[in-house]
């Protein structure tokens, strides 16, 4: 259920990305409310998983992967603040989104400590952590290539991805057929 | 100016006005072909027995209302300002 509404935030994050490709960063930046919308949610979105961290302490490895999910976020989101702020000029701080990205890629994979065809969020936490890996390449490229609007829309493209992964995701349901005993009974 | 650039840009800057204006409702109706296809994570439709964070959380109403205040906030606003860049820059 948390999944789902993070899924909302990560969507929204990613539409604005898409939005900002499409237009130009010129354009995105016209009005001052605008440049700063997707940097603060990412933000948000980051302060917003330390009570996951808190409330949820069914294991040590699980608290550790959210708190460092949220350092990743509030990090990229308040670099990003910024840059577009004015407040930090280095390029370089830019690199900030891929380091998160592949934090969260292994926190994902690392916590997950069943196998991909358990269950459907074994299966999806596995999937979701390599596509942060893997996509960790787009933010990359566009730390070196910021006014890139093909990097951006591929970097907007593994944000909605990994949205549409997290509201794929089910308590206890099978996936391609299989389900461990293990697991428990099927439902949600 | 050369007359062709100033059309190739024009097309270009229509097909990108046409791509920001088509996000917000593809989101909407994909959450509308979600709600469709799989009623029961509406939970808000067979209320009974259901806890309090699931009735809060129905995830294809989700994806409806990000569709929309994409569109109401984000894309017509960005919108008006790309039909103002581009009557500037004419």
């Amino acid at each position: 259920m948390v999944h789902w509404l993070f899924a909302v935030g990560i969507l929204f994050v990613g539409l604005c990305l898409f939005a900002e490709a499409l237009a130009g960063r010129e354009v995105w930046h016209m009005r001052h409310w605008r440049k700063y919308l997707w940097p603060a949610l990412t933000f948000v979105l980051g302060l917003f998983l330390w009570p996951v961290m808190a409330f949820f302490t069914n294991s040590a490895i699980h608290m550790y992967a959210h708190g460092s999910w949220a350092d990743g976020l509030m990090l990229a989101g308040a670099a990003e603040l910024g840059l577009v702020h004015g407040r930090l000029h280095s390029p370089l701080w830019r690199l900030t989104w891929p380091l998160a990205f592949v934090i969260t890629g292994i926190a994902f994979i690392v916590h997950e400590q069943n196998p991909w065809l358990f269950a459907r969020s074994a299966f999806l936490h596995h999937l979701i952590g390599w596509t942060f890996i893997v996509g960790a390449l787009a933010p990359l490229a566009l730390a070196f290539r910021p006014r890139s609007a093909a990097f951006q829309a591929a970097f907007a493209a593994v944000i909605v991805v990994v949205s549409i992964q997290l509201f794929a995701d089910r308590d206890v349901a099978p996936i391609f057929g299989h389900l461990s005993p293990l697991a428990g009974q099927q439902h949600r | 100016m050369n007359t062709t650039f100033v059309t190739e840009a024009a097309q270009q800057h229509d097909i990108r006005a046409h791509a920001i204006s088509l996000l917000g409702p593809l989101v909407a109706a994909a959450g509308l072909v979600w709600a469709i296809l799989q009623p029961h994570r509406i939970t808000l439709l067979h209320p009974r027995g259901q806890g309090f964070w699931w009735l809060v959380v129905e995830p294809p109403l989700y994806v409806v209302a990000a569709g929309i205040v994409f569109t109401l906030v984000v894309a017509r606003p960005l919108l008006a300002d790309l039909e103002r860049h581009r009557a500037t820059t004419r």
